[in-house]
């Protein structure tokens, strides 16, 4: 079965549906998949439950999502940067379910591994606590969660082959591999897609058995925080 | 006379022991790492997925696959790894975090904290703060003691969504230090330079004992 794609529009076809839920992996605007979110906003979906650690900001990322209402729910941790977001929120709407960003993290990990719950102490004693079973281990008070699966995920990684073997970089890897092995079906983008046999097999981040489509894609990286330092004259 | 910005970090940071895995929130919190000391080895942790996280980049370094979870730009150290965030929050969760340094927007003398949302008004998110005070050893808070307008943010209960309960263990203020156990409650350990006991007492609301070293 051949996993690479021409293009991100190519790689979606077949594979979305109004009132599906996505994963998008990424940690504010650092390893998000550009053009997967773009290809998403064009395929003209509505009603989406996007789970994503945060939601963009106005002009990029999934922001593009939100300007066009196509996303119904949002499940995240830190939605601070994107103003329309919050507009959407206030106005009623867009749905929000804010998880504690290791819960989401554990959720999709736990989904991925067909794991349907977990125990944690995360959340005890908060609103996050609220209708969720309690159970004791240990004198310790713990909280049910859940494990999410996705109908799609989108990630992000530098390096691919056609086997759908993925290598992060740095700390664009993020949610990316959880989030890839929670998708029923997942589409990877990457800055390079490698010969077979050039990614080292002992360091491969995400084995190719979660990704059923691949590209290959420019990335424009837009930074949030730009935060630099003097270098001390000599 | 109180503490500025940077002598609250500078304070923090004496918290910090050879060997410790520390994670810092945002604001006042990550300055700590401008004051730790030079002859301790600390090792920075970023739950987005790093640990050993180096200074702020030059410019000409300046790397967007390499941020902080304030989303800044910062660099790597020889120390450096990186992992994806449920192995992040694995480390947080199951306690091999030695100390985390958080900002505040409310804490209670029985040690709950309050500092991810103002009902109505912000619509932000718990990011990993919740997770950290769950799961890390000790928990140091950092903040400014009463609000600009002179309330007070030490309270016998916090008034705001809780991020946990009985989970802060020494809180930091311009005007001094609490430490707060578990049963016990909170208790003034130091002053902040030309701040007297009075002064602490007036802006306070939460009971506190009084075991200030001279």
């Amino acid at each position: 079965m051949k996993k690479i794609f021409p293009d991100a529009k190519a790689a979606l076809d077949g594979l979305v549906f109004d009132g599906m839920t996505v994963m998008s992996g990424g940690f504010g605007l650092c390893g998000i998949a550009e053009n997967l979110i773009i290809a998403l906003r064009d395929t003209g979906v509505t009603d989406l439950t996007v789970v994503s650690n945060n939601a963009g900001i106005d002009d990029f990322g999934l922001g593009f999502l939100l300007q066009t209402c196509q996303i119904k729910k949002m499940i995240s941790s830190y939605v601070g940067e994107n103003k329309e977001f919050e507009r959407q929120y206030l106005a009623g709407e867009l749905e929000l379910e804010f998880n504690p960003q290791g819960t989401l993290a554990e959720r999709c990990r736990a989904g991925g591994a067909g794991i349907p719950g977990f125990y944690t102490k995360t959340g005890v004693g908060t609103v996050i606590a609220e209708g969720k079973e309690h159970k004791e281990f240990n004198g310790e008070t713990y909280i049910l969660e859940t494990g999410l699966v996705a109908d799609l995920s989108i990630v992000k990684a530098w390096k691919g082959d056609e086997q759908g073997n993925l290598v992060y970089r740095k700390t664009a890897r993020n949610f990316n591999p959880v989030m890839a092995s929670a998708g029923k079906a997942t589409v990877a983008e990457v800055e390079e897609i490698v010969p077979l046999g050039s990614l080292n097999p002992d360091c491969i981040h995400t084995p190719g058995i979660y990704v059923q489509r691949i590209i290959e894609a420019k990335h424009e990286k837009r930074i949030e925080q730009r935060t630099v330092r003097e270098r001390q004259s000599a | 006379m109180a503490w500025d910005r940077n002598q609250m970090a500078a304070r923090a940071a004496r918290e910090l022991k050879d060997g410790f895995y520390v994670n810092l929130g945002i604001g006042i919190p990550t300055l700590v790492a401008n004051h730790i000391d030079e002859s301790i080895d600390v090792t920075l942790q970023s739950e987005n997925g790093m640990l050993g996280m180096g200074p702020f980049p030059y410019d000409d370094e300046v790397d967007a696959d390499l941020i902080n979870a304030g989303k800044q730009t910062i660099t790597e150290l020889r120390r450096t790894s990186y992992f994806s965030s449920a192995e992040s929050f694995a480390m947080i969760r199951g306690g091999h975090i030695d100390l985390s340094v958080l900002g505040a927007m409310e804490v209670s003398e029985k040690g709950d904290l309050a500092n991810w949302m103002i009902p109505g008004k912000m619509v932000k998110g718990m990011g990993g703060a919740m997770d950290l005070v769950a799961g890390v050893k000790r928990v140091v808070v950092v903040m400014d003691h009463a609000s600009k307008s002179g309330a007070p943010k030490l309270l016998h209960e916090c008034s705001l969504p809780l991020t946990g309960r009985a989970v802060v263990d020494l809180v930091i203020t311009n005007l001094g230090v609490f430490e707060i156990e578990t049963g016990k409650g909170m208790t003034l350990v130091e002053l902040a330079s030309g701040v007297c006991v009075d002064d602490v007492k007036g802006l306070t609301q939460a009971d506190f004992d009084v075991a200030v070293s001279s």
